[in-house]
């Protein structure tokens, strides 16, 4: 109560930002707070937390597939690990990490004091342990948890599901409204509280790709509330929906779940464009190259979001005009997102670069991710996607664009922002090993999956023909490669956390620009009480 | 921190045996196969052409990114510009990215619109799939029958050398002619699947509740191999698909082959009518059929698995009403994964499970289910 009167109360703005007044005792501080650095640092470590859970799942997976037969587990836990590794990896950590660094660097990077809507951000958060804590508790129910994919498809969903379904519905409709309030609150931030002189088009990418992405979010998160909802009443009230025997549409199904899918891929790395685009010109010494043609390669890469849909659906059936108009689609994407490439090669062209830990992330992004895009675009076209579509040619796509696309530039913004986060420099030995052993694992990891789809290995399957052994042993010692790689950024978060660890100065990185910058490391409890005056 | 690193190299070469043992000599292609089809052929050209797009654009974006960064380093001096646009820059690069896709556009729409085309075809196939096993259905010929994985459980449990088609062998493969135009009609019975052969190049959804349609021509006699790809339940890994293409006077020899096979068939379920089959018969026959269509879900040892498929095991309906068993077996129990295996079983094989599943993991009801009971049960509700 008295932090939050401290924030609304114009009368406390005149201690400063060196008095803290933070709350004392763990449920203050962290449960109850409207602080945005501590919900946002209580985003961030929900994430971690999920992003390993979610990563064990993978290591089931990638331990039962090193070798054909049935080595481990049953082919139903082996849905059920596929199944809750992508909603975990997707709805708990891609996503809340990105709601992360919104909270903690929005208000700080466009001079606001907070949130605009402090105490719905503190519900936005504690939400989130419950939902996921309810949808991996039904793992432990009879009949095991989600096993039908993370895209739930019905009929596989409703008739055929087990009856842990209402949970996993339940847990969704939390995520989703949490996902919901959590992007009300950047818009009615950016909109409402941006400080004297801080126009639209002097915002850094980071927060113009979170608003773009704030309004991807309010559109698309109703759609998969609806989604879910008819799959429980289809399920448990005897509606038809998707039942062809009572006048529905299977197919249907899958138009409602990519009309919120496809958009939502955009809404895990628009922020990681924000991100790429912060740290590239800091480290290259050199403003970044088309800020305006990054905010409209932005918009219109969300625009077309709600155009391709169906891309995901060529196989179902669709009829050829249509399979033509999303292919068009799907490919008119690469141009923004080819823009958006280009703009960083341009603004590292003739920069004076160094290469701290967080620019070797971001290099990493923009290969990786580029890769990722030009099996994208291969995709893109319908033909050849009959033959690409759901193999191992796909896993290995969407992994490149999550992982060393989205979670790579989470890495990279969390290096970046560390030092004002805890007011210490990382252990860099350390950040370095993380990231080579984290670029290597990632690509003996994922690149071979390439193969294995060409090859025809179909995805979601627990056990496999002879030829797909050898690659699927290589794949899966990437994949434990790549897990204990993540100890090791642990081990420097944890480091960092305690204070162990050389003293932040305010500017930790020279070319870096920004109001961030602007505070003492770590950034004090209440910042920017007295709006900053851009000029 | 680097000791993390010794203990995660240990794990790893622990693990490294594994993967060089012997069941796992066979090789993998690397890409896209060209197949056996025109269509296939264009498939495979249209992917050639957008991967070396790709490889080229790649290379040159990523040879000036890498070129700044051996060249642009602050430690070699570099001092930075502070150029940030060049609005003739930009708009050539997003123009020439736009006439690329078009160049590409123009193939991938010629050969999509090819693909789409099923009419004027030789001969027609109904695929059904239902979980976890295909029908092939040809139309007009009464030859109609179920494809069911033929790799057996223990060389999935690794208690047996794998073949060299482990996962990828069925009992009764498609015959398809050479040459003709093969059209096939495909649906499903429960959930969603997919019935792919990357030979041909076709990949349909089989929805349950609509057909799509799709079609081939084969030019090469071969055994072509392919997998279900949707996720389909349980069992989506285990529902292979197998096509044998033939030249066309040997495929007509084999479908008139199978429809004098089917004809005898039914003659012989008729004489089965008025025999009656010994219990011993009955228990070896049933178990061979309960492993087949039936402990995929029910488990080889009746219990079921919690939650998601019924024990029978000390059902009910296996302990107590025969009729009632006979018929959840024949019509399968609506809103449910449970099918009907009238079709899919024959009359000996139907009374067979039952008695087996009534008599087997002490369900010892004594009952001797004969093929008359079945029949009866059978006629009694389709009417």
């Amino acid at each position: 109560m008295t932090m939050e009167s401290s924030i609304a109360n114009p009368d406390m703005t005149e201690h400063g930002p060196h008095h803290d007044h933070k709350p004392s005792g763990f449920m203050a501080r962290w449960v109850l707070t409207t602080n945005h650095k501590d919900i946002g640092s209580l985003y961030l470590l929900f994430s971690f937390a999920m992003f390993l859970t979610g990563g064990a799942m993978a290591m089931v997976i990638r331990a039962e597939l090193f070798q054909p037969g049935l080595q481990l587990i049953e082919p139903n836990f082996f849905n059920q690990m596929t199944t809750v590794h992508g909603l975990i990896m997707v709805f708990g950590a891609v996503m809340p990490a990105f709601v992360g660094l919104a909270n903690w660097m929005l208000p700080v990077m466009i001079g606001a004091p907070d949130m605009a809507l402090p105490r719905m951000n503190n519900w936005s958060f504690w939400i989130l342990p419950f939902a996921f804590t309810m949808m991996l508790m039904s793992l432990f129910m009879e009949g095991g948890g989600p096993n039908f994919g993370w895209t739930f498809y019905a009929p596989l969903s409703t008739k055929y599901s087990p009856d842990s379904t209402a949970v996993f519905v339940f847990a969704v409709h939390l995520m989703g409204i949490s996902s919901i309030m959590g992007a009300i609150n950047v818009i009615v931030t950016i909109v409402n509280l941006r400080a004297p002189g801080m126009t639209m088009m002097k915002l850094p990418l980071f927060v113009w790709t979170w608003l773009i992405t704030a309004f991807l979010l309010i559109a698309v998160m109703p759609v998969l509330a609806g989604a879910v909802t008819m799959v429980l009443t289809d399920k448990y009230f005897g509606t038809s929906f998707f039942d062809a025997a009572g006048g529905g549409d299977p197919v249907m199904f899958q138009h409602i779940f990519w009309f919120f899918g496809h958009p939502e891929v955009y809404i895990m790395i628009l922020p990681s464009f924000g991100i790429i685009s912060a740290i590239v010109p800091a480290f290259s010494r050199k403003p970044l190259f088309g800020y305006a043609s990054m905010v409209y390669a932005t918009a219109s890469i969300a625009g077309l979001s709600f155009l391709v849909w169906a891309h995901h659906m060529f196989t179902t059936g669709m009829p050829v005009a249509a399979e033509l108009f999303f292919m068009y689609c799907t490919m008119l994407i690469s141009v923004p997102t080819g823009v958006k490439v280009f703009n960083w090669v341009a603004t590292m062209w003739r920069g004076s670069l160094t290469f701290e830990v967080p620019m070797l992330f971001a290099i990493a992004f923009i290969v990786l991710f580029t890769i990722g895009g030009f099996s994208g675009l291969m995709l893109a076209i319908t033909p050849v996607d009959f033959q690409y579509h759901d193999t191992y040619f796909v896993v290995a796509h969407f992994h490149y664009v999550l992982v060393s696309g989205a979670i790579f530039s989470i890495m990279a913004a969390s290096y970046y922002w560390l030092p004002k986060w805890t007011g210490v420099m990382f252990d860099e030995g350390l950040a370095k090993l993380h990231f080579w052993c984290s670029l290597i694992s990632v690509n003996v990891l994922f690149f071979p999956m390439h193969f294995l789809g060409l090859a025809g290995m179909p995805r979601r399957i627990p056990d496999y023909a002879l030829q797909f052994a050898n690659v699927n042993a290589i794949v899966s010692i990437g994949g434990f490669a790549f897990g204990l790689s993540q100890l090791i950024f642990l081990v420097v978060v944890i480091k960092c956390m305690r204070g162990k660890g050389e003293k932040a100065p305010d500017k930790p990185w020279e070319g870096a620009e920004g109001l961030e910058w602007e505070m003492p490391s770590p950034a004090p409890y209440h910042t920017h009480l007295t709006p900053p005056e851009i000029k | 921190m680097s000791q993390l690193k010794p203990p995660s190299f240990a794990f790893l070469i622990t693990l490294l045996p594994w993967g060089a043992s012997p069941a796992v000599a066979k090789s993998m292609p690397v890409n896209l196969t060209q197949g056996v089809t025109d269509i296939s052929q264009q498939v495979y050209d249209l992917h050639m052409t957008i991967f070396y797009i790709c490889c080229v654009i790649g290379i040159l974006v990523f040879a000036v990114m890498f070129w700044a960064i051996i060249h642009h380093r602050k430690d070699k001096g570099a001092k930075a510009a502070q150029f940030h646009e060049n609005t003739k820059v930009e708009i050539l690069w997003t123009a020439i990215p736009f006439v690329i896709l078009i160049a590409m556009a123009i193939p991938a729409t010629k050969t999509l619109i090819a693909m789409e085309d099923p009419s004027d075809a030789d001969i027609t196939i109904q695929v059904t799939g239902s979980q976890w096993k295909w029908h092939y259905k040809y139309f007009g010929q009464d030859v109609e029958f179920y494809s069911l994985l033929a790799t057996r459980q223990d060389q999935i449990n690794n208690e047996r050398n794998k073949r060299d088609n482990y996962l990828l062998e069925v009992d009764y493969p498609l015959v398809l002619p050479v040459g003709k135009k093969v059209r096939f009609l495909v649906t499903s019975e429960d959930v969603i699947h997919s019935w792919w052969v990357p030979a041909f190049a076709v990949k349909k959804d089989a929805n349950p509740g609509f057909i799509n349609e799709a079609w081939t021509r084969i030019n090469e006699p071969g055994i072509y191999r392919g997998q279900c790809a949707e996720l389909c339940g349980k069992d989506h890994g285990f529902m292979p698909i197998v096509v044998i293409a033939k030249p066309e006077q040997e495929f007509n020899t084999w479908l008139a082959s199978q429809q004098q096979k089917i004809a005898e068939e039914k003659a012989a379920e008729q004489a089965l009518l008025s025999m009656n089959m010994t219990m011993d018969e009955m228990m070896t026959l049933g178990e061979k059929v309960y492993l087949k269509s039936c402990a995929a879900c029910h488990q080889a040892n009746g219990e079921g698995l919690a939650g998601v498929f019924p024990a029978l095991k000390g059902n009910k309906i296996a302990t107590e009403d025969v009729l009632k068993h006979i018929d959840v077996v024949v019509h399968g129990a609506p809103g449910t994964a449970m099918q009907a295996f009238a079709k899919q079983l024959k009359l000996k094989e139907l009374s067979a499970v039952i008695t087996y599943e009534r008599n087997a993991w002490g369900n010892d009801t004594g009952d001797l289910v004969q093929p008359a009971q079945v029949k009866a049960v059978m006629d009694q509700k389709d009417l």
